[in-house]
């Protein structure tokens, strides 16, 4: 039978200064209060969106063409021009991004100078603002060497330029993150590099891939300033047939609704505001699945 | 003198049994025999090398060794400018276990991925001297690593099975390989031959990450036998792994042996007394700074003889637990 003596706490462990618990505390505080700052704007904006956008939703918003009467207006061709445009973007983005980060992670030798500039300049390309892309978008595929005027494929081909370098960024961490453990068992049991490659080391990194292209997606889906830039009409009143139609997208079409004097179709780009926030939420919660669902704990 | 020059005319003939010499110049005696000038490679010149003589004390049971699958020739390994192992002279017999062991830092795990290239992975480390297998060089111009890892299988430090099913695993080798016959009984041959079938017959399709860390070690030798590898190199395998699973290991290892040639590296003494037929004895030459240290052969012998009378004074305070 073991007694337990029962000496007060203070006399065994010492008592604490007052001044560290106050500390602690006004520390906590003071996140708590930083970081409610930034969501309480977040909701405001939100609901100021909502309680005007929320009204105008409607199965007709999202099956009419833009109009010049409001109650008519839709987004029909804005809703099928951004599927188009996202389609050009995955088609364009995913095989060069991968290839990309495949060249940089695996085979370029990181002590040559060109590879080297590869990889600065791929990181500075990334923080370039999008309506410099919109300029470059313009000049070599919109018009000049490319030539392909206002179109899906010339907006799309934009955009991969857009989202290219993070793709490319979060490939190669997706290829990064593979240990290198697993490409020597590969190797040691006698497969060739292209083998170890293509067989291990690519899908045990295809979440992560995938996770980087459905955030690069819809970081373009958001895009409006090169649109613009290209030249994007804001005024379709009919779905695209093709890469070479022309082409309106959600944001464009918040942004000329937002321009316009009359106090409705402020209304009805608050509704559009709402529908592209939901697919944003959409990509955003299937890329976060995807990344908890498969992400492989080494 | 006792160390035998590596410059010995002779080819072939630097190993040697230094018993046959006049017991009043053992090397333990005299351990701090100095090196002789102008054999130590320009790299290490100039670094304080007294305490190692130049040459690995050899047991002439060497000689015997008719048909090793492994010889080297004064290999040498170097990352950088800076040499890892100097100068390993040996010969790993045919269906026999060889360990490698020595403290930290010795090369020994650098000479076993000599014997199937996986060096090359390292852009910097460049190998010198001879490495032959069945006779043939390694490293002559010929020869492509990737027909040499076919033949040459390989177990690591860490279990690193990949992300898939447990079938998948045991498949990627012989697919690559383009093995003919049915995958079904490749996969069940390889499974019984590591012991591990029975554990797992019945979720070959589970990933294999949820095996444990002894069954996943078991899974990469599996793994490794699948595509029926000549030989098979062990790289510390029981280093991650509880006793339990470590004694599962070394009688596998006892079993394997009828099939296979084995060479383990392990730091665990009494893992290479336990398992193994030949022993080498590896120490590290602390030269005048971290970078400067150099892995060296001391003694290579029967294990037998290696921890019970071991000819170098290194061997035998490594053995006795003096030192590492």
């Amino acid at each position: 039978m073991t007694t337990t003596s029962s000496r007060p706490v203070g006399e065994v462990l010492g008592i604490p200064p007052a001044s560290h618990r106050l500390r602690d505390r006004s520390f906590v505080l003071l996140l708590a209060v930083l970081t409610s700052v930034a969501l309480i704007v977040l909701a405001v904006l939100l609901i100021d969106t909502g309680i005007d956008g929320i009204p105008q939703l409607s199965l007709s918003f999202l099956t009419s063409f833009p109009s010049a009467f409001p109650a008519k207006a839709g987004i029909e061709s804005a809703i099928t021009g951004t599927l188009w445009l996202m389609g050009v973007v995955t088609f364009v983005i995913v095989p060069l991004g991968v290839a990309s980060a495949l060249y940089l992670e695996e085979f370029a030798d990181g002590t040559r100078w060109w590879n080297r500039i590869i990889e600065v300049n791929i990181q500075n390309l990334a923080a370039v603002p999008s309506i410099v892309y919109g300029i470059l978008g313009l000049a070599y595929i919109v018009r000049g060497p490319l030539s392909l005027g206002r179109t899906v494929l010339a907006g799309g081909l934009t955009l991969a330029l857009v989202v290219l370098p993070v793709v490319i960024i979060t490939g190669r961490e997706a290829l990064r993150a593979v240990p290198p453990s697993i490409k020597e068992g590969a190797l040691a049991l006698g497969a060739t590099r292209w083998q170890a490659i293509w067989r291990q080391i690519l899908p045990a990194s295809i979440p992560g891939i995938a996770t980087g292209v459905i955030l690069s997606i819809s970081r373009a889906i958001g895009e409006t300033a090169p649109l613009i830039l290209v030249g994007a009409a804001t005024f379709v009143a009919f779905n695209p047939t093709g890469l070479d139609s022309p082409f309106t997208a959600l944001p464009l079409q918040i942004f000329s609704w937002i321009s316009q004097p009359n106090d409705q179709f402020r209304m009805l780009a608050a509704a559009a505001i709402i529908v592209l926030l939901v697919i944003l939420v959409i990509l955003n919660a299937v890329a976060i699945r995807l990344r908890n669902r498969y992400q492989q704990r080494w | 003198m006792v160390a035998i020059t590596q410059g010995d005319p002779t080819p072939g003939s630097n190993l040697r049994d230094v018993s046959d010499l006049d017991p009043a110049s053992d090397p333990r005696n005299e351990p701090a025999a100095p090196a002789i000038p102008g054999q130590v490679p320009a790299v290490a010149a100039g670094q304080p090398h007294a305490a190692v003589p130049v040459v690995a004390h050899h047991d002439v049971i060497d000689d015997a060794i008719e048909t090793p699958v492994f010889v080297t020739e004064k290999l040498s390994v170097s990352y950088g400018s800076s040499p890892a192992v100097l100068d390993v002279s040996l010969r790993v017999p045919e269906k026999q276990i060889t360990a490698f062991i020595g403290p930290s830092g010795c090369g020994k795990s650098t000479i076993i991925r000599c014997f199937n290239r996986m060096n090359d992975l390292i852009p910097a480390a460049r190998v010198d001297g001879m490495v032959r297998y069945h006779g043939v060089d390694l490293y002559g111009g010929d020869i492509d690593s990737v027909q040499v890892r076919k033949r040459i299988g390989m177990v690591f430090q860490k279990p690193n099975p990949f992300p898939k099913s447990i079938y998948d695993n045991i498949a990627f080798g012989p697919k690559v390989l383009g093995m003919k016959g049915s995958m079904d009984q490749i996969v069940e041959q390889a499974l019984r031959r590591a012991s591990l079938w029975d554990d797992v017959k019945d979720r070959l399709k589970d990933n294999a990450f949820g095996m444990s860390g002894g069954q996943q070690q078991r899974l990469c030798i599996a793994r490794a036998l699948a595509t029926n590898p000549d030989v098979l190199l062990m790289d510390e395998p029981c280093s991650a792994l509880d006793p339990i699973s470590t004694g599962r290991i070394e009688d596998l290892m006892h079993e394997l042996k009828e099939t296979v040639s084995i060479v383990i590296v392990t730091h665990n003494m009494q893992q290479a007394a336990r398992v193994s037929d030949r022993t080498a004895f590896f120490i590290v030459d602390m030269g005048s700074s971290e970078e400067a240290r150099i892995g060296r052969l001391v003694e290579y012998g029967p294990t037998d003889r290696i921890f019970t009378n071991p000819h170098d004074i290194r061997t035998e305070e490594y053995v006795s637990g003096k030192f590492g």
